[in-house]
């Protein structure tokens, strides 16, 4: 750097123009999530089969692993606002770890389930393109509200912030799935809702790369 | 509570004012701030950095960061966990910056002998272009040669060459300004 330590303060001094402070973490994430739980009741009421959804919901399983995708999202979000500010501690990234694993374990128990019910066509392909259309559909416009909230903090480590909001707003899409999605995930479905998962994080990735490196230049 | 502990939480109370002052736009409180952390960001780099200039320019980044993110600060927590974290992050780029920079160098020993000082790549690159000024200067039109000569390599003022010449000063000018346009033009492959 040309310009000496010195003229650097005076120079940021004399451009310190007066800053809204950024809301609590906590705060910011409430609020997305209530945004996002008003637009998915509505969408909820208005378009999905609930007679349908309320004959599967007496299926442990499937409220098992609704609660499991939910509280991993919320999680996620959650994480990612802390993680978006700089002296919040790198291991908010593990807080939804614990529900995803109970995610993996519970869609792994109903495909178990699935298989033993239907034998070798256990892996047909069920209904899988619609969910992974509903995934990246629901992903996409939840993601850029998410980031864009997320963007205000300017995160230091935007990659990771990304990623690990890419992961919430995935999860959250694949607890919406099941009230528009009347069926028992075949495996080839998990690995579907998996491929689309790791296309959101993978894209939310991106963006958290290409806003680091936008960042770094301003 | 020791006294360095409750020096420290003193200090901290104290800046974290002053940044609470600037995120209301005082100018005065940001700039003593900024000076005031200055020591502690150097300690801080120095922990990862040795060369002076390096710890220089990671404390640079920092005071930008800081700048940048200086809403995101709330005034309940600790400034300084708040300011180190931001001067750790820093650090750490400016070593992986550092890092990529040399595995993308190539070793030669040559280039290190002869550029490892600025003054000697000067000294190259210098005689390199006399190499080729010769010839240039030895191609111009003789008036034009002759007031290069006079003006630029014997350094005479445009009187003193008008006189030895016995050509006015406005020709010497346009001769010495042709001159120059084409020598620029043979020694940069034909630019303007």
């Amino acid at each position: 750097m040309s310009e000496t330590t010195e003229r650097l303060i005076e120079r940021l001094a004399a451009e310190a123009e007066p800053v809204r402070r950024l809301p609590a973490p906590a705060v910011l994430a409430t609020l997305w999530l209530l945004a996002v739980g008003a637009v998915a009741a509505i969408a909820i009421l208005g378009f999905s089969d609930l007679d349908v959804f309320a004959r599967r919901a007496h299926d442990l399983q499937l409220l098992l692993d609704m609660m499991a995708t939910l509280t991993t999202g919320v999680a996620a979000v959650v994480a990612a606002f802390q993680l978006s500010l700089p002296d919040r501690a790198p291991a908010w990234a593990l807080l939804p770890l614990p529900p995803l694993a109970a995610w993996i374990a519970t869609s792994g128990y109903g495909c178990y389930r699935h298989w033993i019910a239907f034998g070798p066509d256990g892996w047909e392909l069920g209904e899988s393109t619609h969910c992974f259309r509903f995934i990246l559909a629901v992903s996409a416009p939840l993601g850029v509200s998410l980031l864009l909230m997320l963007q205000r903090a300017r995160p230091l480590a935007p990659v990771r912030v990304a990623i690990v909001g890419g992961l919430g707003v995935a999860a959250i899409a694949a607890c919406l799935l099941q009230f528009f999605h009347p069926f028992d995930v075949t495996l080839l479905d998990l690995s579907v809702h998996v491929v689309a998962i790791a296309i959101v994080i993978a894209a939310a990735s991106l963006w958290g790369r290409w806003s680091g490196r936008r960042e770094a230049r301003s | 509570m020791a006294p360095e502990t409750n020096r420290a939480l003193s200090r901290d109370r104290e800046w974290s004012e002053w940044m609470a002052a600037a995120q209301r736009g005082d100018r005065a409180a940001y700039e003593r701030l900024l000076r005031e952390i200055l020591p502690f960001l150097r300690a801080l780099a120095a922990g990862r950095h040795r060369a002076p200039d390096r710890i220089e320019d990671v404390v640079q980044d920092v005071l930008l960061t800081v700048h940048r993110v200086r809403h995101t600060y709330d005034p309940a927590r600790p400034f300084s966990h708040w300011l180190a974290a931001i001067a750790r992050r820093r650090s750490i780029d400016a070593l992986r910056r550092r890092g990529r920079t040399e595995a993308a160098e190539v070793s030669d020993a040559q280039a290190y002998e002869t550029f490892a000082d600025p003054r000697a790549k000067q000294e190259m690159e210098a005689r390199d272009r006399a190499a080729g000024l010769g010839p240039a200067i030895a191609s111009l039109p003789p008036g034009q040669r002759e007031a290069l000569e006079m003006l630029k390599l014997r350094e005479l003022s445009l009187a003193e060459a008008s006189r030895a010449s016995g050509k006015s000063v406005a020709s010497l000018k346009v001769s010495v300004h042709r001159a120059i346009r084409a020598l620029r033009a043979q020694l940069t492959g034909g630019g303007r």
